[in-house]
């Protein structure tokens, strides 16, 4: 008990920085994705064929292999960035991909028929997209998201490969110095209370989107 | 009136509507007819804008118009869908207020006052807060001519409008259309169900296919 109580403080400056980069690119790659989802299923097809093939990219190659492109590969270059903007970028760029395609899947089974009751009514597309399509598209997109927000949390583990302090990289730094599996078997139930906690928050917001059928 | 002159509309090459003019008179119930593939969804969706002619003029008490510019189409033309299209996410008297809201900027206040008396009286008081997949086939299709109304439209359009309803929802929904002739509105109905036409409309067109 004493030895899990001196490793703790360790494990949970871990934990900080994993739900630090879990928040910051579930902020910014939820709002990119859905701009990038609409232009999936946009008009201009530059943009479309841009971002198509961005998600193929994004999706085609691992995460890790971006990571390590991104802080290894790019100063070669010149480009150099901080670890935790490098790891940012990984995870906010890979993420937008996935969520940009759940939501073209979402803003397309919105029905056409929906688009012109709208236009009948002379809503204008922002009011259009804004109060009908928007509300629609979060529901349907709601479980999918949810999946990934939970890949996420674990995903979040590969920044210890650019040599930041995560909780994975706690746990085994203590596990090596002190040549036991008890950090370990912690890291194992924080992030199991971590997505519990998630599963639980997402499913109180899927109630309340049950409103509505 | 709504006047129609030289409308022309084609599909990929396909001719769907010739050269055709026509007139409806006001507080006229105008039902159009015909065999499926004759063209009259695609005559109606020109009406209401969602398709654009090739072309074709549109006039309202002798004011041209154009329907598809909803911008400066003054809501002349209301339609109802034969899906009914509710906005699912919204409540029943979020669906009508909407529009008049955000659109026509008219007060909160004044639009629930409206709507609600238009609920009452095509029989759905109590009804205003309930979502669409709470109600019956016949009571969404009323909800949507209330929408539709809502936003004060000259001329009402309806799509198939007995389609999904049984026999006794049938005369219901000629007994609205008719009502609202009472009040004033000039209403355009397609539909390939004779009886109904000749029950309800004054005037019935048909149209055949182009060959």
């Amino acid at each position: 008990m004493d030895y899990i109580i001196s490793i703790l403080p360790a494990l949970l400056a871990g934990t900080k920085m994993t739900l630090s980069i879990f928040f910051t690119t579930i902020i910014i790659a939820i709002p990119l994705g859905a701009v990038i989802g609409l232009g999936l299923i946009g008009k201009i097809k530059p943009l479309k064929w841009f971002l198509d093939f961005y998600v193929w990219l994004m999706r085609g190659t691992p995460l890790l292999l971006q990571l390590i492109f991104i802080f290894y590969g790019l100063p070669l270059i010149g480009i150099v960035f901080p670890r935790y903007d490098a790891a940012l970028i990984a995870f906010v760029l890979n993420y937008a991909a996935y969520f940009g395609e759940i939501f073209r899947g979402g803003f397309q089974s919105v029905p056409r028929g929906q688009f012109e009751a709208a236009k009948m009514l002379e809503l204008n597309y922002w009011q259009t997209i804004r109060y009908i399509v928007i509300p629609q598209v979060f529901k349907i997109v709601l479980p999918s998201v949810g999946n990934e927000v939970i890949n996420l949390i674990k995903d979040s583990s590969l920044v210890y490969v650019i040599g930041l302090g995560d909780l994975l990289r706690a746990g085994n730094i203590a596990t090596a110095r002190d040549v036991t599996l008890v950090p370990l078997i912690l890291v194992g139930i924080i992030y199991l209370l971590l997505t519990a906690v998630c599963t639980l928050a997402l499913r109180m917001i899927e109630k309340r989107a049950n409103v509505w059928r | 009136m709504l006047e129609i002159k030289n409308l022309t509309k084609q599909f990929d090459g396909r001719t769907i509507i010739n050269d055709l003019s026509m007139t409806v008179a006001d507080d006229e119930i105008l039902a159009i007819v015909g065999p499926s593939g004759a063209g009259k969804t695609t005559l109606l969706r020109c009406i209401t804008g969602l398709e654009k002619p090739d072309s074709g003029r549109f006039y309202w008490n002798g004011q041209e118009f154009t329907p598809s510019d909803k911008k400066k189409s003054q809501s002349i033309i209301g339609a109802v869908f034969q899906d009914y299209q509710l906005f699912p996410n919204l409540t029943v008297l979020r669906n009508i207020t909407l529009a008049p809201q955000l659109v026509k900027k008219m007060e909160s206040a004044e639009v629930t006052e409206e709507a609600l008396k238009l609920l009452k009286r095509l029989g759905l008081e109590n009804k205003d807060q309930l979502y669409p997949y709470q109600l019956s086939g016949g009571q969404k299709q009323r909800v949507a001519i209330v929408r539709a109304l809502a936003m004060n439209p000259k001329i009402l359009c309806y799509d198939e409008p007995t389609s999904a309803l049984d026999p006794a929802l049938r005369q219901e929904v000629g007994q609205v259309i008719t009502d609202l002739k009472q009040t004033g509105m000039t209403q355009i109905v397609v539909t390939h169900d004779m009886d109904f036409a000749e029950n309800v409309a004054d005037k019935i067109m048909r149209v055949e296919a182009l060959s």
